[in-house]
């Protein structure tokens, strides 16, 4: 990325922030600040995550092993995985699955919204706000809140146990459907739960509405899925704040991923202007949020939210939005859920290209596959949302080190820490911790 | 008496495993009393330097950084227990070990160069003393509590030996391999799961890692021979998400199968 000037504030020309481990994010990695002389000469956001090479071992693999495999790429949002390769397989294969089990998938996927936005708000996240160094010493003085929170975390990941089999690394997702349907019976027993989790949900939202939010105002490109007739999970086409509508094949046309000797993960670009686009909770409420259920467009209005959003520190509401939205579909899906047909569709093996975007709790995954007559894939290619999200998360932290060199070094750390933690980075996806590096003399 | 301090260490890996800590809803606080959580980097701030009682490591090793890091870690913990398939068996990556890894990188990032790895992925075991192994791919988070429980009262853990087919069979489940002809490595597979994939309709994929003393080789055989399915099939089954499971070497190591890189002749 190109390199800006910081405009030089009187007295303070030059910093050099130093911290070792970046934490409360899934994966490793580090970052390294060093401004000089009033201009910023190093920021890098550095993955040191070991590479696993999942693209490169999935040839030669069966097609329908690809959403279990790709599921260990992450174990915070392993359904989100199993969504993009089961849909980037079907296409391939000109595969239609019923309704129900489309209706399931989006449960399933409402599971892991709750799951992960909970873990991020509360275990990861929350504490910045409140000045704690992690959720246990929360506790030791928000017992019940955190409490609570659990218990919403739970309710997702019940859904996904009963729906999935387990929460982590679930196997009842196949190409063509599932494995096996639920009994209705089984999703029904989720509904007590699943109506406080709603309650919690509520009150969550409000909560993080007053929390006090650092200020930085950026105009951001937003990427996300957009659905004629659902808030987008499974479906849609890309479309961005900036006039993008493409369908999901196009994706390769506009976005690229490229290289940097820093880093581990690739960073993706806007082809156009190689420029960077923002993806996950922020950019799906930008683009989508008439499509919000009523109970939750009130709630933001009432937190004073049904707006635009465009403080990333703003994201903890946004993400408790979607929270209590993925509570009210999980509801209402299950509600509507009857035992129909069969647990999923033949899908015959060809020769074929295909490729499915699905909106992952932290943003845009894409995903595409060519396979062969027997079945086999040839390539595979994966876009995460983290390594799409790496250029924008810099770019924050530039904005805010320019424009904070006066706060004292703990604070500026910290405030750089959370200013990352705003995307709930997944590093274990872009590969994988980040290790806190601000060097300023 | 001094709370036994926990650290949590992540190597290459999903975070699935130290996940499941975090999974524990109704307990996460209570295991919170009873150890000092010193150094857990996902889920705190909060590093206490070591030594610690209790180190669970997460991931398999990939580099040569990472080689000399589970050095330090062994050096500074009392007890060192190895969670996942990544650390016991060196995990889905592993499938490294059977190819080029240079093709991998060059197949995955534009400038290879950029990229330090090893050719191979390795469990814990393979570079230091591990005092338990828990398997799984992920693990049971039933399963992690009774083993740090057991390891802070001092016993040892109570966790079944038994393959995925005994807890089958005790779930009342029909065979799914005699039944609907599905491939199942439920016999050869290690317990913990609760024998979750023959529940739902599907064969046992292996993720638990293969159980101490299994006849790999007869299942192997069999589901070659009976079941038709072709040699790749058949390896790719069974060494998916345990890849470096030395059970599987007399497997992958057969020259008609497949080879481990390091017993190809050069």
């Amino acid at each position: 990325m190109a390199e800006k000037q910081i405009p030089v504030r009187a007295g303070i020309k030059s910093r050099r922030i130093k911290v070792d481990n970046l934490t409360r994010v899934e994966g490793e990695g580090s970052l390294l600040i060093d401004v000089q002389g009033g201009e910023l000469r190093e920021l890098k956001l550095k993955i040191f995550e070991p590479p696993r090479f999942f693209e490169a071992l999935l040839k030669g693999r069966a097609l329908g092993e690809a959403p279990d495999i790709t599921a260990r790429i992450c174990g915070i949002c392993p359904v989100a995985y199993m969504m993009s390769a089961v849909h980037a397989m079907e296409r391939a294969l000109g595969v239609t699955v019923s309704d129900p089990i489309r209706q399931l998938r989006r449960l399933l996927y409402c599971g892991e919204w709750i799951e992960s936005h909970v873990l991020h708000i509360f275990m990861l996240h929350a504490p910045d706000f409140l000045g704690y160094d992690d959720v246990i010493g929360m506790a030791r003085d928000h017992g019940e809140r955190v409490k609570s929170a659990l218990a919403m975390k739970k309710a997702g990941n019940e859904i996904i146990r009963v729906l999935g089999g387990r929460e982590v690394h679930p196997i009842n997702v196949k190409v063509g459907g599932f494995y096996k349907l639920p009994e209705k019976a089984a999703l029904t027993a989720l509904l007590d739960p699943l109506k406080h989790g709603r309650d919690t949900a509520r009150d969550t939202v409000l909560w993080a509405s007053s929390l006090d939010f650092p200020e930085l105002t950026r105009q951001y490109e937003f990427v996300a899925l957009q659905h004629p007739d659902e808030y987008p999970m499974n479906d849609g086409r890309i479309v961005s704040s900036r006039g993008l509508d493409i369908q999901q094949t196009e994706f390769p046309d506009h976005f690229e991923e490229i290289h940097l000797p820093h880093s581990n993960a690739l960073h993706a670009v806007r082809k156009e202007h190689r420029s960077a686009y923002f993806v996950g909770p922020m950019a799906r409420y930008q683009l989508s949020r008439d499509q919000l259920s009523e109970e939750t467009r009130a709630l933001a209005k009432e937190a004073g939210f049904l707006r635009d959003v465009n403080n990333p520190f703003e994201s903890i509401v946004v993400r408790a939005l979607e929270t209590h939205y993925a509570f009210d579909e999980a509801i209402r899906l299950i509600e509507q859920y009857e035992v129909d047909g069969a647990s999923s569709v033949p899908a015959p093996a060809r020769k074929a290209r295909g490729v499915a975007a699905t909106e992952a709790p932290r943003g845009l995954l894409f995903h595409q596959y060519d396979v062969d007559e027997r079945g086999l894939i040839t390539r595979a290619n994966i876009v995460p949302p983290t390594s799409q999200n790496q250029f924008t998360i810099e770019e924050d932290l530039h904005d805010l080190v320019s424009a904070n060199l006066e706060l004292p070094q703990d604070l500026l750390t910290a405030r750089c820490e959370q200013a990352i933690r705003n995307y709930d980075p997944c590093i274990s996806c872009a590969t994988h911790f980040l290790k806190l590096d601000i060097r300023r003399d | 008496m001094n709370k036994p301090s926990l650290a949590v260490f992540k190597f290459a890996s999903c975070d699935g495993c130290q996940l499941s800590l975090l999974d524990c809803e109704d307990e996460l606080l209570k295991v919170a009393e009873l150890v000092e959580i010193a150094n857990f980097p996902e889920a705190s701030r909060r590093i206490l330097p070591g030594p610690y009682d209790i180190a669970l490591v997460e991931g398999s090793i990939t580099t040569e950084h990472d080689e000399e890091r589970i050095q330090e870690i062994r050096e500074g913990s009392r007890i060192l227990i190895s969670i996942g398939a990544c650390a016991t068996a060196g995990g889905i990556q592993a499938l490294r070990n059977y190819a080029d890894v240079d093709q991998m990188v060059r197949a995955v990032y534009p400038q290879p160069s950029y990229i330090d790895t090893l050719a191979t992925s390795t469990p814990i075991s393979r570079h230091v003393k591990v005092d338990y192994e828990l398997h799984g791919c992920p693990i049971n988070k039933y399963q992690l509590l009774e083993v740090l429980l057991a390891f802070t009262a001092g016993r040892r853990p109570q966790v079944s030996n038994d393959s995925v087919c005994m807890e089958c069979k005790a779930a009342g489940n029909v065979c799914v391999m005699v039944a609907q002809g599905e491939h199942c490595l439920g016999p050869i597979t290690h317990a913990g799961c609760g024998a979750l994939c023959p529940s739902f309709d599907r064969g046992c994929f292996g993720c638990y890692g293969v159980k101490e003393q299994a006849d790999v080789e007869s299942l192997f055989v069999f589901l070659r021979d009976q079941r038709g399915m072709t040699t790749q099939q058949a390896v790719a089954l069974v060494q998916s998400f345990n890849a470096d499971a030395p059970e599987l070497k007399v497997i992958a190591s057969d020259r008609k199968w497949g080879r481990r890189r390091e017993d190809r002749p050069e």
